[in-house]
């Protein structure tokens, strides 16, 4: 087999150091998607630092919300009471997302920082410019059915196959990194990056950064709030789109709103426009519409999955109208 | 499959089995059950051996050419590697007419995929770490993987699979469309599409040279297939050894469905492998990646039909020609629309098959070959035509039933579609059905059901030969080189020798699963049931008549597989009514099928335990063909993919809902001594069709082309 060599840390500083010092060092988490990746020869870390036993497992209070350790395993956050009754769409996303066995396993950190699972990245026989920089982007004129629509460039066209951090997108999630240097603080917005022309880079993290938790802040209407995956079959598939959404309601009209996409660009996607349209819009069908529409007229759909964009404008109108309905 | 022969029987050899057998007729469980589901089964991969060796394959990354260069030097140089064989050092093979299987025999690359050499190592990770550092050069030349219908280069093969006519001609059908009242003219397409049976395909082979002349060397394999005979006489033919110098043992097998009825290359690599470090076992499993081009695939079919009727949906034209490819190394030619010969009645038809040779990997056979897409083309056109004439589709297939065989003139053995069809309807709340398509909306779903007609012919193999021993202390085992791939086969002969021998279904052994054992033909063609077990029940017979009611011990007796006369008297088939109801999201096209059913007539059911599994097993398939299953062929490339179970995808737990098959309480009086027609096959046959139609009853949308997703039903 390909040699690597395995450390389990002792604490999250020991792992920082470990992996900052060594440039082919990986952190391991579940390990469901970088275990996959050396057995396909997509990455061949020389130095595994475990950090799944790390004490970074519990959920805790914060007093203005919730701190979910980076080594939560996803079944367990999606079953947790307080995510439960305070931000019911990360529970359903977490839900939505691979399957019960892998669910066991993967972690909240893991989760954000999975790769993308275009077929060619995955396929070390193709070009790809993410996996190896520079090679060529397979995916433009190929199979592209759960490619981008948003934000892609001629150099990359792949998507971001996270369920759960789509929904942590729309909480206004901030993740908690720990690098040599110290702390810091990085709004989930601006963790995840644009293809551009450095496809190979997913986040803005450094090399030898790591994730220790995610923070949502309190957010009373996320309790009224909803994730909506639609796929090519019912378990174990990645989104064709997905939706989180939460919504509050003043009377007939929007009183705020959080809304944020998957499937559809090369990171969790916030639908900002959206946003601002439906604030203070009066709910109809009508206005969901015309707020997903201006979301969308930025869409440039690939042959082959053009019909993302009235996926997604469907999605997004079912997914308020739901929530509407329920408020009812 | 070869036709049978004639001959007149005795009244004794065509008896049925007596319907009064406490056996057959009984939901036995399965006599492997309890191995399987506790895991002490050992599959072919799992079988303990000494000092196993494991190879791992080099495979081409290009679709056509030649390998100019291939640098083995630093692969070989791993510690652990005990070789690297290529087609500069494979042993020559003594038969190489099958291009399939003439495995490292020269630099030629024919699909990108095709094995290019073989890497043996210690252990697992050594082989595949050290093929990872093979280096390999090619002289590319163009490649062509794409089937269109208006290629120029379709040719038409000599005959179709299982023999059939490649082409038949009845009437005149154009000037019948012509002069139709109303009509049908459609493409209908599938996919290409992967067996995929859970269990990869894997073998374990051992060369033991003798004494170095070819003629004392042995060849052993422990093998996952459908045929333990099959691969004997093929790799004994291929590697110039005779047949009693092979021996293959297959007791288990983890599915097949059909991509294991033949040996593909990865045995010929796997007794290479076997020769370059003679007396160690060599262990190969492919890995799910490489089943995508080395282990056979269902060809991608265009289909035109064409459906001409009176005012009453009286057909007056039935025409269903086919486009397929096939492998530019080898022939394989799917008989997609020889279903389509026997099955309505009306005085003008007309098939037709063409294929493409491509640069791809070599088709083969994949559950009901020919009728399972055929039968998406041939029951859609007939919704179509229901729809065209103002009929219920149910009625219009009743309309429709011939009398006798249209393409053969012969009476039927037992054709009992219009029963199924009619029980289905009122099993199902077909009445509840709405008229118009896209009418029926609950809340944001729109809801529709689908009828289809289903059919699958009744083969049985000659060739097969079984021997009934016994131990003197009320114990009969019963030897047959069968194979049991999760059908249940194992469970079925047991019962039908207990009834044959008139014993209690304890005192009978049935042994499988190795070609030391008496010869038996493939566990394909839904043909092993009744080829087996009526040549078990005449080894049964034979053995009773021979030593009678109290045998001593050490008795033993043979029989062969009786013939069949009535085979060419009467034209004998399964048939069945699948029925589809679907749950259409409105906003975002997503497709459920809450409900299934098939009601199916298939002669005499020896287990209804195993019956219904392999029905409702047929019709998941069924339903994982209609919205899932599509190997996606990158033409750039020339390979698959999706070629993994995260992106092909297969029907999981979540999409089978209800799902329920009955059949019709019967025996088919010509079908041999069990009166039992085969049932592996024809619960996938229809069941696509029946859920393109409900999804035409719910939306309005009629969809042609498989799979049918959410994207094709978006408003």
């Amino acid at each position: 087999m390909i040699p690597f060599e395995y450390l389990r840390a002792g604490d999250p500083a020991e792992a920082v150091a470990a992996v900052a010092g060594r440039p082919g060092a990986a952190f391991l988490g579940g390990g469901t998607n970088l275990v996959d990746h050396m057995k396909l020869g997509v990455a061949r870390p020389d130095l595994l630092v475990d950090v799944s036993r790390l004490p970074l497992d519990r959920v805790e209070e914060t007093g203005s919300g919730l701190r979910i350790g980076a080594a939560v395993r996803n079944s367990d956050l999606a079953a947790h009471p307080l995510v439960r009754e305070r931000y019911p769409v990360l529970a359903r996303a977490l839900l939505s997302g691979a399957s019960g066995q892998l669910r066991n396993a993967a972690t909240t950190a893991g989760n954000l920082l999975q790769r993308t699972r275009c077929p060619y990245f995955q396929d070390v026989t193709t070009p790809c410019n993410k996996r190896d920089p520079g090679s060529g982007c397979s995916a433009i004129g190929g199979y592209t059915r759960y490619h981008a629509i948003l934000g892609a460039s001629e150099h990359c066209v792949a998507v971001h196959p996270s369920d759960m951090a789509v929904a942590m997108l729309a909480l206004d999630a901030v993740v908690i990194v720990l690098g040599p240097a110290g702390e810091r603080a990085l709004p989930l917005a601006d963790l995840h990056r644009l293809p551009g022309d450095t496809p190979q880079r997913d986040t803005v993290l450094e090399h030898g950064e790591l994730i220790t938790a995610v923070e949502l802040p309190d957010l009373p209407f996320a309790r009224r709030s909803a994730y909506r995956k639609v796929r090519d079959r019912v378990s174990y598939s990645f989104a064709l789109v997905s939706v989180a959404a939460c919504l509050d309601l003043d009377g007939g009209a929007v009183r705020d709103v959080r809304l944020a996409l998957g499937g559809v660009a090369h990171k969790p996607w916030r639908a900002a426009l959206a946003e601002e349209a439906l604030l203070g819009a009066t709910v109809t069908e009508e206005a969901f519409r015309r707020a997903a529409e201006a979301e969308l007229a930025a869409a440039r759909p690939l042959h082959g999955n053009e019909f993302k964009v009235p996926m997604v404008r469907n999605a997004i109108v079912a997914t308020l109208r739901d929530l509407a309905e329920e408020g009812r | 499959m070869t036709a049978e022969e004639t001959a007149e029987e005795t009244a004794e050899e065509t008896a049925q089995v007596s319907a009064q057998g406490r056996a057959v007729g009984t939901p036995s469980p399965r006599v492997d059950g309890r191995a399987k589901v506790t895991g002490s089964a050992a599959y072919a991969y799992d079988r303990p051996v000494d000092d196993p060796v494991y190879a791992h394959p080099l495979q081409a990354t290009i679709a056509r050419g030649r390998v100019i260069a291939i640098d083995t030097v630093a692969a070989a140089g791993v510690d652990g590697v005990l070789a690297v064989v290529t087609h500069r050092d494979a042993a020559r093979l003594a038969d190489t007419e099958d291009a399939e299987l003439s495995v490292l025999q020269s630099d030629a690359v024919a699909f990108r995929g095709q094995f290019i050499g073989v890497v043996l190592g210690e252990t697992p990770e050594i082989a595949r770490y050290a093929a990872g550092l093979v280096r390999v050069e090619y002289e590319e030349e163009p490649h062509d993987t794409e089937l269109r219908a208006d290629r120029t280069d379709l040719y038409r093969p000599e005959r179709v699979n299982e023999g059939f006519a490649t082409d038949t001609d009845e009437g005149d059908v154009d000037a019948a469309m012509e002069a139709a009242a109303v009509t049908v003219d459609q493409i209908y397409t599938t996919p290409m599409e992967h067996n995929n049976p859970m269990e990869p395909h894997t073998t374990v082979a051992v060369w033991d040279p003798g004494g170095g002349f070819l003629g004392d060397a042995r060849l052993s394999l422990f093998d996952s297939t459908q045929s333990v005979h099959a691969v004997r006489s093929t790799l004994a033919r291929v590697f110039g050894l005779r047949p009693d110098q092979v021996r293959v043992m297959s007791p288990y097998v983890g599915g097949g469905f059909g991509s294991k009825g033949m040996p593909h290359a990865h045995n010929v690599l796997a007794v290479l492998g076997a020769r370059a470090v003679p007396g160690r076992p060599v262990k190969l499993a492919l890995t799910r990646h490489q089943m995508f081009s080395l282990a056979g695939h269902r060809t991608p079919t265009i289909q035109r039909v064409r459906l001409g009727a009176d005012e009453g949906g009286r057909l007056t034209a039935v025409a269903h020609e086919a486009v397929e490819h096939t492998s530019r190394i080898k022939e394989y030619a799917e008989q997609t629309a020889a279903g389509t010969r026997m099955m309505y009645a009306a005085p003008n038809r007309r098939t037709a098959h063409r294929l493409a040779a491509l640069d791809v990997p070599v088709p083969s056979w994949m559950r009901a070959p020919g009728e399972a897409p055929g039968f998406f083309g041939l029951e859609v056109a007939m919704d179509e035509l229901a729809v065209a004439c103002g009929l219920d589709p149910v009625e219009l297939r009743v309309r429709n039933e011939p009398e006798v065989d249209p393409e053969s003139g012969r009476p039927w053995s037992g054709r009992h579609l219009v029963r199924c069809l009619r029980e289905g309807a009122v099993r199902f709340g077909w009445e509840g059905r709405p008229a118009v398509p896209g009418t029926r909306r609950e809340g944001r779903e729109l809801v529709g059901l689908g009828v289809a007609s289903s059919t699958y012919p009744y083969y049985r193999i000659p060739g097969s030969r079984a021997v009934v021993a016994y131990d003197g202390r009320g114990r009969y085992t019963v030897r047959i080189g069968a194979a049991d791939i999760g059908t249940g086969a194992w469970t079925v002969l047991t019962q039908i020798a207990a009834d044959a021998l008139g014993c209690p279904l304890g005192a009978v052994s049935v042994e499988i699963g190795d070609s030391d054992l008496p010869r038996a033909t493939v566990a394909g063609g839904s043909s092993g049931t009744a080829s087996w077990g009526s040549t078990i029940v005449a080894a049964c017979r034979a053995f009773r008549h021979a030593y009678g009611e109290d045998p001593p011990r050490g008795a033993e007796a043979g029989g062969e597989m009786p013939r069949d006369p009535d085979a060419k008297r009467f034209s004998m088939h399964s048939f069945g009514a699948q029925f589809a109801e679907v749950r259409v999201d409105a906003d975002t096209g997503e497709i459920r099928v809450p409900r299934m059913l098939g009601v199916f007539s298939v002669g005499r059911v020896i287990n209804p335990r195993t019956a219904r599994s392999q029905f409702i097993g047929g019709m998941t398939m069924g339903l994982s063909m209609a919205l899932h299953e599509r190997s996606v062929l990158d033409h750039r490339t020339g390979h698959v993919i999706n070629h993994d179970f995260a992106e092909y995808h297969i029907a999981t737990s979540a999409d089978v809902m209800d799902v329920d098959a009955v059949w019709l309480d019967e025996e088919d009086v010509h079908a041999g001594p069990l009166g039992a027609r085969g049932i592996g096959e024809i619960g996938i046959v229809g069941a696509p069709a029946a859920i393109a139609n409900a999804v035409h009853n719910a939306t309005g949308i009629r969809v042609r082309d498989l799979p049918i997703t959410p994207d094709l039903l978006l408003h």
